[in-house]
C-alpha cells in the first residue's frame, strides 16, 4: 500500500482547507519559481524521466506531449488548454482536485504552460460542475492576489493568465479536439487530425491539452525528482493514480495509490471489499465506461496499470473501477452505456451516429432475450464496423464495452435468448403438426 | 444523438439585465480580441439561469447579436449541448444520473420517487415546482445515486433520503448539500484507509523548502 508520505493529494477528501495559506503549509507553490527558471527543456526532461503517463484515458506520456510544442514562440500564441470535461462513466477524480487541492492545479498549470511557451492557459470545466468551476476561480483570484500567477508569475519574467471555461453538458467535449471547438464557441464535433494541436489548436494556435490530474501531478513530480515518481509502480507504469472505485463495494471512493497495485488489493483495501465477498464478484469495469469489461477470473490476478489491462484486452483508462456483484444483470449495465453513448454521440461520423443508435437497439432486445442467437455474431460484427472507423474514439468507447459483454459473458445472453423463446407459446402452426 | 427542438410558445423578447450584461462583457474580455463566439456557452447558460431556467428563441437571437454571431450558429450550440433546456421547466429541475455507476446502486429506486412525487419523465409538476429529467454521468459516481437539483449535487441517496429532499424543497427549505450519508466528499465511510500517518500535515515535513540548480537531466525514468 501507497504511504502517505507519497500521495500527492493530501487533500483528496476536502478533510484540510483548500484555500491559499493551508495549501502552501502542505507543499503547493513550493520552490514554483525556481521550476520555471530551470527553464522548458529542463521542466519537460524531468516529467519525461519521471515516466508520467497522461491521467486522461490515453496513457499517452506526457512530457513527450510537451515536447511536441514548437520550441520558439511564432506568430501564433501558444496554449495549454486543460481537459476539466470530467464525464467518462465511473471517473469523478478531478472534480476532488478542483474542489480540495485547486492551488496544486493552479501550480502545475503555470509549471506545464511555462514548459510549453505558453502565456494563457484555459481551464475547460464541465458543465455541471459549478461548485467546482467556482472553488477553483476562488483559488484563482487567491493566486493572482498573491502574485503566484498574472504578470510576472512567482516573481519570475514569465507572464501567465488563467481563465476557467464551462461547457454545457456534452460526453464528446472530453475529447481534445471537440474540446477545442466548444471552446471556441461551436458544437463539439471532433477535428480530423492531422494537423494536430500542437501545430494547430485553439484559434488556430499550438495548443495541448491536458487531463486535470496530468497537470496537477506534475510540481510534487518535479519537487519530490523525477526518480521518485519513476520508482512507484511498475516500469512504463509509474507513479500514483487516483482511482475511483464505484458499484457493488461496501465503501466506494476515490483514493489515491501506486500503479500497479492488484485490483483486489485496491478494492479490499480502501472500498472495503466486493459486497458479499470476493467470492460475490461477477465482473469489473476497470477503466471507466469505454473499456472492456473483465469477469471475475481475471479480476482475481490482475494489475491496474496501462500493461496489466492492456493484456488482458480492456485499459486503464481513466481507473474508474466499476464493480459488478453476481446480483448483476450484465446485459443490462452493458446495454445502458449502449445508451449513454449513443446519446453522446455527436453525430459528425456515420458508423458512431446509426451505429450506436443500432447496437442500443439491439442490446436492450437482448436484455429481454428478443432476439435471434446468430444476433449476437451480428452485433460483434456491427462494433467492428464501428470500431477504428470514426474521427475520434467514442465510436471504439462504444464497441468495446459490447465485445467485452459478448467476449465474456456470451453464456449468459445465449441463456436469456433460449428463456425468453420458451416463455413464449409454441406458433399455432407448429403445434398443429 | 439526442433530437432536442425549442418550444412552440416563445417569449416575445429577451435581453440580459444591467447585472448580467455586466457579467457578459467580463465574461467575453477573457478571449482575445476577435474571438467572443467563445464566450457563446457561459453566456447562454448565464441566459438560462436569468430566463427561469430555460433557454428561449429570442435569447438566442440576443446572443447573437452580442457575439456577433449568425443566429443558426447559436441555435446549434443550444440545441447540442444537453444543459440548455429549450423549454420551460419547473423551479426545481430534477436532474437524475441514470448511467450505469449510479444504476448499480440504486438510480431506479430514485426514478420512482419521481414518478411518484413529480410525475412523468419530463413533464412539470402542476405546482409548477419540479421537472425531472434523466441525464448521464455527472460525475459524483462513488457516491451514487445522485442528483443534481438546480446548480447542487445530492449524493448518496436512497428513496427516503431523496423524498426528503425534494420534500425539504417544497417547502421552502434549503436541504443539505452533497452526501445524505454523513460523507465529506468521496472518502470511504468509517475509519479511512489513508491520509492518516501522523506528521503529514506538519509544514515543516510537508513543505520543506525545495531549490533547483541547474545540472544535467537525469536518467530515463524506465527502470
Amino acid at each position: 500500500m501507497l504511504a502517505d508520505k507519497d500521495r500527492i493529494f493530501t487533500n483528496l477528501y476536502g478533510l484540510q482547507d483548500w484555500r491559499l495559506e493551508a495549501a502552501k503549509a502542505r507543499g503547493a507553490w513550493n520552490g514554483t519559481a525556481d521550476i520555471i527558471r530551470m527553464g522548458p527543456e529542463w521542466i519537460v526532461e524531468q516529467v519525461k524521466a519521471s515516466g508520467l503517463r497522461g491521467r486522461g484515458g490515453a496513457g499517452f506520456p506526457t512530457g513527450l506531449k510537451w515536447s511536441f510544442m514548437p520550441k520558439e514562440i511564432g506568430e501564433r500564441p501558444h496554449y495549454l488548454v486543460v481537459n476539466a470535461d470530467e464525464s467518462e462513466p465511473g471517473t469523478c477524480k478531478d472534480r476532488e482536485i478542483m474542489r480540495h487541492d485547486p492551488h496544486l492545479f493552479i501550480e502545475g498549470c503555470l509549471v506545464a504552460s511555462a514548459a510549453m511557451r505558453a502565456h494563457t492557459c484555459y481551464i475547460y470545466v464541465r458543465g455541471e460542475y459549478i461548485a467546482e468551476r467556482n472553488r477553483l476561480q476562488a483559488a484563482i483570484d487567491e493566486a493572482y492576489a498573491d502574485g503566484l500567477v498574472g504578470p510576472k508569475a512567482c516573481g519570475t519574467d514569465w507572464d501567465f493568465d488563467i481563465i476557467v471555461h464551462h461547457g454545457a453538458g456534452a460526453y464528446i467535449c472530453g475529447e481534445e479536439t471537440a474540446l477545442l471547438e466548444s471552446l471556441e464557441g461551436k458544437k463539439g464535433q471532433p477535428r480530423l487530425k492531422p494537423p494536430f494541436p500542437a501545430n494547430v489548436g485553439l484559434y488556430g494556435a499550438p495548443t495541448t491539452v491536458n487531463n486535470v490530474e496530468s497537470i496537477a501531478v506534475a510540481p510534487t513530480i518535479i519537487r519530490r525528482g523525477a526518480v521518485w515518481f519513476a520508482g512507484l509502480g511498475r516500469p512504463n507504469n509509474a507513479g500514483t493514480k487516483l482511482f475511483c472505485i464505484s458499484g457493488h463495494v461496501n465503501r466506494p471512493c476515490n483514493v489515491e495509490e501506486e500503479m500497479s497495485i492488484p485490483l483486489r488489493t485496491l478494492i479490499d483495501t480502501h472500498a472495503g471489499g466486493v459486497r458479499g465477498g470476493w467470492d460475490n464478484l461477477k465482473a469489473v469495469i476497470p477503466g471507466g465506461s469505454s473499456v472492456p469489461v473483465i469477469p471475475k477470473e481475471i479480476c482475481d490476478n490482475v494489475l491496474m496499470d496501462f500493461d496489466a489491462l492492456k493484456e488482458v484486452q480492456s485499459g486503464l483508462g481513466t481507473a474508474a473501477v466499476i464493480v459488478m456483484d453476481k446480483s448483476t444483470d450484465m446485459i443490462k449495465a452493458i446495454a445502458r452505456l449502449s445508451y449513454f453513448y449513443r446519446h453522446e454521440s455527436c453525430g459528425q461520423c456515420t458508423p458512431c451516429r446509426e451505429g450506436t443508435g443500432w447496437m442500443w437497439r439491439v442490446m436492450e432486445r437482448m436484455v429481454r432475450g428478443e432476439a435471434e442467437l446468430s444476433e449476437i455474431d451480428t452485433l460483434l460484427e456491427v462494433s467492428y464496423q464501428i470500431e477504428g472507423h470514426t474521427i475520434c474514439a467514442l465510436g471504439d468507447a462504444a464497441a468495446w464495452p459490447v465485445q467485452g459483454l459478448i467476449r465474456h459473458f456470451r453464456p449468459e445472453i445465449e441463456e436469456r435468448i433460449n428463456s425468453y423463446r420458451k416463455s413464449r407459446p409454441v406458433p399455432v402452426s407448429t403445434a398443429a403438426e | 444523438m439526442s433530437v432536442r427542438r425549442m418550444a412552440k410558445e416563445q417569449p416575445e423578447n429577451f435581453a440580459f439585465t444591467l447585472e448580467n450584461l455586466e457579467v457578459a462583457k467580463q465574461r467575453i474580455a477573457k478571449y482575445p480580441a476577435g474571438k467572443a463566439q467563445s464566450a457563446v456557452i457561459p453566456l447562454m447558460w448565464l441566459a438560462q439561469k436569468q430566463n427561469d431556467g430555460w433557454v428561449s428563441e429570442p435569447a438566442m437571437r440576443y446572443l447573437a447579436d452580442l457575439l456577433d454571431m449568425a443566429l443558426i450558429r447559436v441555435y446549434e450550440v443550444a440545441t447540442f449541448y444537453t444543459m440548455f433546456n429549450l423549454k420551460p421547466v419547473g423551479k426545481f429541475h430534477v436532474q437524475l444520473c441514470g448511467t450505469t455507476p449510479c444504476w448499480l446502486r440504486g438510480a431506479d429506486a430514485l426514478k420512482n420517487v419521481c414518478d411518484k412525487v413529480i410525475g412523468p419523465k419530463g413533464q412539470t409538476s402542476e405546482d409548477g415546482l419540479f421537472t425531472w429529467s434523466e441525464v448521464e454521468c455527472l460525475g459524483a459516481c462513488v457516491n451514487a445515486p445522485m442528483v443534481q437539483i438546480n446548480d447542487d449535487y445530492f449524493e448518496d441517496l436512497n428513496a427516503k433520503s431523496f423524498e426528503e429532499i425534494l420534500s425539504h424543497l417544497r417547502d421552502g427549505r434549503q436541504p443539505k448539500l452533497g452526501s445524505a450519508r454523513g460523507r465529506t466528499s468521496s472518502e470511504p465511510e468509517g475509519d479511512p484507509t489513508s491520509l492518516t500517518e501522523p506528521g503529514l500535515y506538519d509544514p515543516a515535513v510537508a513543505a520543506v523548502p525545495v531549490t533547483f540548480t541547474p545540472t544535467p537531466a537525469p536518467e530515463s525514468g524506465e527502470k
